[in-house]
């Protein structure tokens, strides 16, 4: 069947995901070479490439170990010609920050779209960075879209700003676009080049001092053109003509419309939209500052539009007042909506905007909270559990970021550390020196190719103190089962190698490696408490694959779900206490087995000690 | 067209991102504009699922506390969790079968009296219209219909006129192959049905 993306009637109405819909923008504009590391809010832009280079072998598609290596691939291909993208989540920039500012020196000589999406509020980020910085950072071209259609159309148009200043250019947007959907206008699909060349010129590439220095001036040259083109450009439009000046970006253009609109008081506005975000469109701002009363900046996260527009008007002589974050004004926190941008304009202004007033909720009932849980069968479960079972509340846990960073939540209360991809590993060896305390970290099998590598080394060549737990599911869990290098997609028809993690750990000097089934709980703890008492860096892989994903591959046959025998139940409930498996439940003051949630992983069966807890395919072969 | 925002809240795994697709698709086949926004960071992982939907005039993805015209609530704490989007001419469609939250299982919060609760809802909103969407979606032959039931019981509340039962039909048939859409399509008309018979004063599924 063929891929919806791949729909090739022009003016044809689909509903899209913002992501979708920046994916097919890259179709439109011809891209013949995407490459990703997944990341919430950015993932389902790589699955479309995924998906669609399977079904169109003409374009080239990987997954890379992470968003660093992802940047660097896709500058290779434009390097030669190729209209590449690469898309991650705003950390993910971090990541590949060193290639990019870099990249930005030697430019490239196809197109190079970095598609990076925010996440404020952080719905699923460790952090709520504005990514808007790394354009003035880098000194490359941004694209800010406020709709799903514009987020289609901008990133048409990035290729080809790409292609004319030989640069790559930032496509950056926020959850509130990625994750929105709306009615989009489809274009033509353009026809990809598949075949590049590279044409070797050492002094333009090869960023030795002496080169760089002659490449920096090249750079600012090319941020002077691409400002000429952001004052021109109609991503950076005004609208209206009143005195009240009210200046916008990315979602917040839709809630300063919506508010306008319905106040009534349209002709008492002018809007500056600022899509083309960076460079500073300055002589854009300046023609909207002019007969501005005062102007409002409505930007969620820094305050970088009204920094700019500030700069602007000092440079310029304007005295106009600029209002943007303040104590009583907008937030650098989290995300705006509606009422919030309409309470900001009532005050600045002075004039009423009606805000909706919602019912009273204050004596309602408290919702019983539902935060995000390892799923039933989940095997980190059992993983943290036997890790407990050894050291409890006695080591430090340096934890990373994955499925596995659910088990903080009680009652596996394992993680202490939290901060970045690789952290955890990153970071033991100096908790284990600091305290001289037992150190256990963890890590994903994704995120260890992600950035476990070089931690390792370093580990292992320092003479560090702790033990490592590789957490081993054989997918990329929490965004949605995306393959790594340690994955077989033999069964997708992919031809790629799989790499062995207990090779790869013992290529990099680690002498103590024990690869076991957590799930096979009692030799699990044994392992564990093996190793304890060891000194140096020891590495414990506990592999079994992820339950949802493993019901995705072929030839899966699906274990029985366990059931609780009442006759031999004592209600001590230590099944449920200790695990937390969500396929518990209570049911007239006794536990049960939700058959329909339960895997059948039997770890709870082997912690109950009157062993109450039993298959049901048992069951029914006694009867 | 005049905006209609209507919020759709729903316990993990339980469909609310494909029932506001299906919704989004009636509404366009109609030649209605929609805009929507989906929340679901750790979805599958047994959290709160979220979507707006907005249909007709406007620019904006987001719907702010007080500004939800209707509330589809597919659980009836999340309807009340989502309580806050609504005003007092708000129209909440809500199931009433509970899927109990595991920090319940485990002692750390308490469910709360869902009828008790309910009618302190009803009493604030516009109207409030009660379904077991569950056991309807089971009686059609699966409960992993209960998404298409409830949107059976939007499409009969009078709200989406401009949007017929047709394109709701159609949408379903676009989105799942025959057999599936087949029995979709019989718990769309069981929710439709659901709540036409409140309607008419048949209070089996009201909530007093």
């Amino acid at each position: 069947m063929t891929h919806p993306l791949l729909t090739d009637t022009a003016d044809r109405k689909m509903l899209l995901l913002g992501n979708e819909a920046i994916a097919r923008g890259a179709l439109e504009a011809g891209v013949a070479f995407a490459s990703a590391y997944p990341g919430t809010p950015s993932s389902e832009i790589a699955l479309q490439f995924f998906h669609i280079a399977r079904e169109q072998s003409d374009l080239y598609f990987e997954y890379s170990a992470n968003e660093k290596v992802s940047l660097e691939m896709a500058a290779g291909a434009a390097m030669c010609g190729l209209r590449a993208i690469v898309s991650m989540k705003h950390v993910g920039l971090n990541v590949a920050s060193d290639a990019l500012l870099t990249l930005a020196y030697t430019g490239i000589t196809g197109a190079l779209v970095v598609a990076v999406a925010d996440d404020p509020f952080m719905y699923s980020s460790q952090n709520e960075q504005d990514s808007r910085y790394y354009a003035k950072l880098s000194s490359l071209p941004m694209l800010e879209p406020s709709s799903v259609q514009e987020a289609k159309d901008m990133t048409h148009y990035a290729f080809d700003l790409s292609e004319i200043l030989r640069s790559p250019v930032i496509l950056r947007t926020t959850t509130r676009v990625n994750h929105a959907s709306g009615v989009v206008s489809l274009g033509h699909l353009r026809r990809r080049v598949v075949a590049g060349s590279f044409h070797k010129d050492p002094y333009s590439y090869v960023c030795i001092p002496s080169v760089s220095r002659h490449l920096h001036p090249k750079l600012l040259k090319k941020t002077d053109q691409a400002a000429n083109i952001a004052d021109e450009s109609s991503w950076n439009f005004i609208e209206g003509n009143g005195s009240f000046g009210v200046v916008c970006n990315g979602v917040s253009y839709g809630y300063v419309v919506d508010a306008i609109t319905e106040s009534g008081y349209k002709d008492r506005f002018k809007i500056l939209r600022l899509g083309f975000s960076h460079p500073i469109p300055e002589k854009r701002i300046l023609e909207f500052l002019d007969g501005c009363e005062k102007a409002l900046v409505v930007e969620e996260g820094e305050p970088y539009l009204e920094e700019a527009v500030r700069v602007v008007a000092h440079k310029n002589g304007l005295t106009t007042p600029v209002f943007g974050k303040g104590d009583d004004l907008f937030s650098r926190l989290y995300e705006f909506d509606p009422a919030i941008v309409k309470n900001v304009l009532a005050k600045v202004f002075d004039m009423p905007f009606p805000i909706a007033s919602p019912i009273n909720t204050r004596d309602f009932p408290a919702a019983p909270p539902r935060p995000p849980n390892l799923c039933a069968g989940c095997p980190h479960r059992a993983a943290y559990l036997a890790v407990r079972e050894v050291f409890g509340d006695s080591a430090i846990y340096p934890t990373d970021i994955g499925c596995y960073t659910l088990g903080l939540h009680a009652p596996l209360n394992m993680g202490d550390f939290l901060i970045a991809m690789g952290a955890g590993l990153g970071s033991a060896g100096g908790f284990a020196r600091a305290t001289g305390k037992k150190v256990v970290a963890f890590i994903g099998d994704s995120t260890f190719f992600h950035s476990g590598l070089s931690p390792l080394a370093s580990a292992v060549y320092n003479r560090h103190n702790f033990l490592l737990v590789i957490l081993d599911n054989g997918t990329t869990g929490m965004t949605g089962h995306q393959p790594h290098p340690g994955v077989d997609v033999s069964h997708l028809g992919l031809d790629k190698t799989q790499i062995d993690i207990e090779s790869v750990v013992r290529g990099l000097g680690v002498k103590s490696v024990t690869t076991i089934n957590p799930l096979h709980f009692a030799k699990a703890v044994e392992a564990v408490k093996r190793i304890s008492s060891e000194s140096g860096v020891s590495v414990l892989i506990m592999k079994a694959p992820c339950p949802l994903y493993e019901k995705t591959l072929p030839g899966h046959k699906s274990r029985r779900p366990y059931e609780v025998r009442p006759e031999r139940c004592k209600n001590h409930r230590i099944c449920l206490d200790r695990t937390g498996c969500p396929a518990f439940h209570i049911e007239e003051n006794l536990v049960k087995i939700d058959s329909h949630r339960c895997t059948g992983c039997a770890l709870c069966a082997q912690l109950c000690p009157e062993k109450a807890i039993r298959s049901a395919a048992r069951e029914d072969n006694k009867r | 067209m005049k905006t209609t925002r209507i919020m759709i809240v729903a316990v993990g795994g339980q469909g609310n991102i494909l029932a506001a697709k299906l919704l989004g698709e009636a509404a366009l086949s109609c030649g209605i504009d929609v805009r929507m926004s989906e929340f679901h960071g750790m979805a599958q992982r047994g959290g709160v699922v979220e979507s707006m939907v907005i249909l007709g005039d406007g620019a904006g993805y987001c719907i702010a506390d007080g500004e939800a015209d209707v509330l589809l609530g597919f659980e009836p704490v999340e309807t009340l969790r989502a309580a806050r989007k609504c005003s007092a001419r708000t129209l909440v469609i809500t199931n009433t079968a509970p899927v109990l939250p595991f920090t319940v299982a485990l002692g750390h919060a308490v469910y709360p009296d869902i009828p008790l609760a309910l009618r302190s809802l009803a009493s604030r909103v516009g109207k409030l219209t009660t379904l077991d969407a569950t056991t309807l979606a089971r009686l059609t032959g699966s409960v992993q219909s209960l998404n298409v039931v409830m949107l059976g019981a939007l499409a009969s509340s009078g709200v989406l006129s401009s949007i017929g039962t047709g394109a709701f039909e159609k949408a379903i048939q676009g989105k799942m192959k025959a057999p599936l859409a087949l029995q979709n399509l019989r718990a769309f008309q069981s929710g439709y049905e659901a709540c036409q018979n409140e309607i008419r004063g048949n209070s089996a599924c009201a909530v007093e």
